[in-house]
């Protein structure tokens, strides 16, 4: 099971977590600093993973990003290197070749394409294609959504006029 | 493209997100963070906020829970926001209620309605969108609440609401396994879902489902297998391809409920055996997906009922692994090595130096790894090695949950293996010394055990000798600085029940160190009590021995502090060491006989021995004493007062039982000592004295209070020291460091019938990496199966013989094996290069012709950006042009096979030596280069259509970290 994921920076900035099992708000942040510690500071040819606490951490750097995932001692480790390499796939291809920058202003967006390739710790769907349209569709509903609020609004607004 | 919309955020979002961007320190980002809270506390109880505003503070608010701060006071609105009706906003309310709340909190209860609602809707998105939050979210009290429509939506005509209703009924077992027992079969309904996405998410539930209990699911293993079959023929759609390889991730949740079924299960095996070796054929074993499948192929094999065919084709792959330069590869390896070696031992051998390799690798990691193989592989012969190596790295690590594991594995292999007592001693001194608090205390006893037992048979010279060491070697260390208390509470007992036993040592020297360790420790009243009850043991010795004590002034003043103690424990043993000292010979001989640790200490628990004096109180008028269940008409507490006013009135004797001693209290008050003030009613001073003898002379074998402590401690404790291990072991030991005969010759042959060995499994690995170090630890560590080598040690002798410096050496070896290096190295796929740093020397080199082709493409841009300052220095500043130059190089190996770059050292061997292979790895990269500049013309310049549009919205990130702009994948 996936504990947890994080995504942080060369400099060390957290870029995006999601908690699958529960850890108190200050444990998060002991936890971040003690991986970024131990991550950031290894060198570019050693193994992607590091035994931590009793677990396994597996990382894997995309330009300036750090992609962390935290797993059970018995996992397959680089089935979780591929795991992380499929979400940024993923990424990839839903904001067209995806930087650092996206992921900043955009971590809704990643949070929502997350909870679909993961679920509770466990990944739910390995095909790109299920994933990237069940984004879109709920993309489309968004903007429909959208549309309706505002055409709405102008409804209302021109009738209180 | 999406990430258009992302940019929907206002002007003073976008600030926020920019200015922490640009944050120097993380004082500066709290700093900033901290006044955000301020802003949002302040905003967000607002009348009448618009939504689309409110939307935007709950993702402010994310942000700031994100960057680890306290956001709970929004909470609540993020709750209400999943109650709006509109999709959008509803959706923001749910991502936000996932991210903020833990399944116990407060608040979901006032999301539960909302949930069931949309659980009903009839938008499938709302009903995924529900579900998410319902896996997250529902706790034991509210899976009630949901259960029923999560039931129904297993049928939904939607796959995707299928599949999450799948892992949302997991996630319930999970929680509360009998909240949803009556549900289980419908995992396996849906395991049959035409749907493979559904299919696969099922197979989660099941892994869990069969992990508890193997045989309820040993019927399902011809369909899992007959699902594998067909995932690895291909017959899932293609969009489950994942580079090039079948639906990857399925296979490998298969492979391990396979494991499961198959474990300890022949006929269930049988029907496996097909499948996984046809799996282990077609695997890609040059991406990392195909890797990934083969190491759970192995797993598998070594699980379920061994098959010599598939063993073999595992152990193929292992030493494809051990073989790959990836340290990724090399880990898998080692950790499969590790499952595979109880199988066949003999497979460990065939890789020695692979092993060792890793063992010496610079990665943290890939050691640990290895360490732990070896901890599965020790035996008699090998053990000094292995637990010495463990040792001393052991010593250099600061992380205290490893350092106590490897403390724990060094103490349970010396334990097990140790092929002398001595050598058992000296292990643990370093263990304790260096780990000492982190070990468990049972070691300690168990070594003290040790030291008092000996090897157990009757040579009662060999454990006098051993004892003796053992003071020597503690006399020695206890002058040290800072010794972990467990381990001075093991020297403390040693030396006082030692110390004086051979006459070596003077009392007064002794008791002498004791007063010594106790001022220097006077915090550590374990420690304490410790060398108290030591310094007892040392007087009544010498007294039995009709010798006159004088008590040094030291321990005097040591003994008058204890006295004053605030410890009871600590007074009560001072105590009775000044009683000890008044007596006579005799009863000090009674009181404390020499070593009689492992003496069984007799309990009266019927305390016969009252008897007579029972007698005569009843005769006097006394009442009788009537059990505590036979009594009627009193309260326990009224019983209990009772028998206390009984007690205080007459100081008589307590008539309830005497307490258990605590199983584990470990080293605190002895419980011989507790039950003896027990015995004893509350006397007087002056009488205490003749009530000591009483005891003394009544219970006849109360021997020390050490030994008891330590018998009760040791109740149940596996007895693993012992002699059948290691008797086995002689024949095969081939220790580096004792001179062995083998084969005539003496140790020098061990090392080159160890080389040859080598040489067999793999002439051009080998050769490189002759050192004589190595070989030496190798034949160390596999040296007892050296046999079936000895052909060919006579013929390869001359090699390490002849005495050429090791550098020189590799050298000839290397040259001559280059060729051959080469034309292994061509058919390699190149390289992959997303794992990326400018620091390496090896990937600059590399880097250099796209970085020069680039710059072409850059300075085209170069108007309509400013960020194109090119200054393409290999050396890998984190400039723009780096970036992109690297960012280039990705797009070479994007979907292609993640083989790591060859190590840096032996590329610079390489080229050094026969130049080709580099040439070579140019030649790739250059041959690449045009395509890569089309894939790269439209990247760049989104890159930089992102960058303008940034800048109008008013950021500019430029600052500190240009990264921001690289791509993450080509």
């Amino acid at each position: 099971m996936i504990h947890f994921v994080l995504l942080i920076s060369r400099q060390g900035k957290v870029r995006l977590t999601k908690w699958y099992s529960p850890y108190s708000q200050k444990e998060r942040t002991k936890v971040i600093r003690e991986l970024s510690g131990l991550i950031l500071t290894r060198g570019p040819k050693l193994c992607n993973f590091v035994e931590w606490r009793g677990y396994k951490v597996v990382y894997k750097r995309y330009a300036s990003l750090y992609f962390c995932m935290c797993i059970d001692e018995d996992d397959n480790e680089l089935e979780v290197l591929e795991i992380i390499h499929h979400f940024v796939e993923i990424l990839d291809r839903y904001f067209g070749s995806v930087c650092e920058l996206d992921l900043i202003f955009n971590f809704h967006k990643a949070y929502y394409i997350l909870d679909e390739l993961l679920i509770a710790g466990e990944p739910q769907e390995s095909s790109k294609k299920t994933v990237a349209r069940l984004i879109a569709a709920q993309d489309a509903l968004v903007e429909a959504a959208k549309e309706q609020a505002s055409s709405l609004s102008t409804i209302i607004a021109q009738a209180t006029k | 493209m999406g990430s258009q919309g992302g940019f929907g955020q206002s002007k003073e979002f976008l600030d926020l997100i920019k200015s922490i961007g640009e944050a120097r320190s993380k004082a500066e980002e709290d700093r900033i963070v901290l006044h955000e809270i301020e802003t949002l506390k302040r905003r967000i109880t607002e009348p009448d906020i618009p939504k689309r505003k409110m939307k935007e503070y709950i993702i402010r608010l994310v942000y700031v829970e994100m960057l680890g701060h306290d956001a709970s006071f929004g909470y609540i609105h993020a709750v209400k926001m999943t109650h709006d009706d509109n999709i959008h906003l509803k959706r923001t309310g749910y991502l936000a209620v996932t991210l903020f709340l833990n399944e116990d909190h407060d608040l979901i209860i006032l999301i539960v309605n909302t949930i069931q609602k949309d659980l009903k809707s009839d938008n499938y998105l709302v009903v995924c969108a529900a579900l998410n939050v319902v896996c997250k979210l529902i706790n034991e009290e509210t899976i009630p609440a949901v259960l029923p429509q999560v039931v129904e939506l297993l049928g939904h005509q939607k796959e995707a609401v299928r599949k999450k209703a799948v892992m949302a009924l997991h996630r319930f077992y999970q929680r509360a396994p009998s909240s949803v027992n009556h549900l289980i079969s419908n995992f396996r309904k849906k395991l049959c879902d035409n749907d493979p996405g559904v299919m696969g998410a099922t197979l989660c539930p099941l892994y869990d489902l069969i992990t508890i209990d193997v045989n309820a699911y040993k019927d399902l293993v011809a369909s899992f297998a007959s699902i594998l079959k067909q995932v690895a023929e291909r017959r899932l759609p293609k969009s489950y391809d994942y580079h090039q390889m079948p639906a990857p991730f399925i296979q490998i949740k298969l492979l391990k409920i396979l494991a499961l079924l198959g474990s300890g299960d022949k006929k269930a095996s049988e029907q496996m055996y097909t499948i996984i070796g046809d799996i282990m054929r077609k695997c890609d074993s040059t991406s990392n997906i195909g890797n990934a499948v083969l190491y759970e192929c192995i797993c598998c094999i070594s699980s379920i009922h061994p098959n010599p065919k598939l063993l073999e084709s595992a152990a193929d792959a292992i030493a494809k692994f051990l073989k790959s330069d990836s340290h990724n590869l090399k880990y898998l390896g080692i950790d499969a090595l590790g499952r595979l070696i109880k199988l066949s031992p003999e497979i460990a051998e065939q890789h020695q130096l692979a092993v060792i390799d890793c063992l010496e690798d610079p990665d943290d990691t890939l050691k640990r790894k290895t360490f732990e193989l070896l901890y599965k592989m020790t035996k008699s012969s090998n053990v000094e090695v292995i637990v010495d190596r463990m040792i001393d790295y052991m010593i250099n690590i600061n992380d205290s949950h490893y350092k106590t594991e490897i403390a724990s594995r060094c103490v349970e292999l010396a334990e097990q293996f140790a092929p002398s007592n001595q050598w058992f001693i000296q292990t643990m001194n370093r263990v304790f010394e260096h780990a000492g608090d982190l070990v468990n205390p049972k070691v300690a006893h168990n070594l003290m055990r040790l030291i008092a037992e000996g090897f157990g048979e009757e040579d009662d010279t060999a454990d006098s000798q051993l004892r003796s060491s053992a003071v020597e070697s503690y006399l020695r260390i206890v002058v040290e600085p800072k010794l972990p208390s467990t381990f001075l509470q093991v020297i403390c007992w040693v030396l006082g029940e030692y110390g004086t036993a051979d006459g070596k040592y003077s009392a007064s020297y002794i008791t002498g160190k004791l007063c010594d360790v106790a001022e220097a420790y006077s915090t550590d009243d374990t420690v304490k009590a410790y060398a108290i009850s030591a310094l007892m043991k040392i007087y009544s010795f010498e007294i039995a021995a009709g010798r006159k004590v004088d008590v040094l002034p030291e321990c005097q003043s040591f003994i008058e502090e204890l006295l004053a103690s605030h410890s009871t424990d600590l007074q009560q043993r001072a105590y009775e060491l000044q009683a000890i000292l008044g007596l006579d010979a005799n009863v000090a001989t009674n009181i404390m006989p020499m070593d009689a640790s492992c003496e069984d200490i007799e309990i009266d628990r019927s305390l016969s021995f009252l008897n007579s004096y029972v007698q005569q109180s009843i005769e006097k008028g006394a009442q009788p004493y009537i059990p505590e269940g036979e009594r009627s008409g009193m309260t326990d507490v009224s019983s209990f007062r009772s028998q206390e006013l009984h007690e205080v009135s007459s100081h008589a004797l307590r008539f309830e039982a005497y307490e258990l001693p605590k199983p584990v209290m470990p080293s605190r008050v002895s419980p011989i000592e507790q039950s003896s003030s027990n015995e004893l009613v509350p006397a007087p001073e002056p009488s205490y004295h003749a009530e000591m003898h009483q005891v003394a002379s009544s219970v006849p074998s109360v021997s020390d209070t050490g030994s008891l402590e330590l018998k009760l401690k040791l109740d149940g404790v596996q007895r693993k020291w012992g002699r059948p291990t290691y008797s086995s072991a002689a024949p095969s030991t081939s220790n580096a460091d004792i001179p062995k005969i083998q084969n005539g010759a003496p140790q020098l042959d061990a090392v080159s019938s160890s080389s040859s060995k080598a040489v067999s499994y793999d002439s051009r690995r080998q050769q490189v990496e002759i050192s004589a170090e190595k070989q030496k630890l190798a034949a160390s560590l596999f040296g007892g199966t050296s046999k079936s080598h000895k052909r060919q040690s006579s013929g390869s002798q001359k090699v390490p013989k002849t005495n050429i410096p090791a550098a020189e050496k590799s050298h000839v070896a290397k040259n001559a094996t280059s060729d051959t290096a080469v034309l292994e190295r061509t058919p390699q796929p190149p390289p992959d290069l997303l794992d990326l740093d400018e620091s390496t020397v090896s990937s600059s080199a590399q880097s250099l012709d796209p970085f020069k082709q680039l710059e072409g493409l850059l300075d085209l841009n170069q108007d309509t950006s400013t960020l194109t300052t090119s200054d393409a220095s290999a050396s890998g500043a984190p400039d723009v042009m780096s970036l992109y130059g690297e960012t280039t190089l990705n797009v070479q190996s994007g979907g292609v096979p993640n083989l790591l770059p060859a190590g840096r050292d032996e590329a610079n061997l390489l080229s050094g030596l026969a130049g080709t292979p580099n040439r070579d790895g140019h030649g790739e990269n250059t041959v690449t280069n045009p395509t890569q500049q089309l894939n790269k013309g439209p990247n760049a310049k989104e890159s930089l259509e992102k960058d303008a549009l940034v800048r109008q919205l008013g950021v500019t990130p430029t600052g500190q970290n240009p990264n921001l702009f690289r791509d993450l994948l080509g």
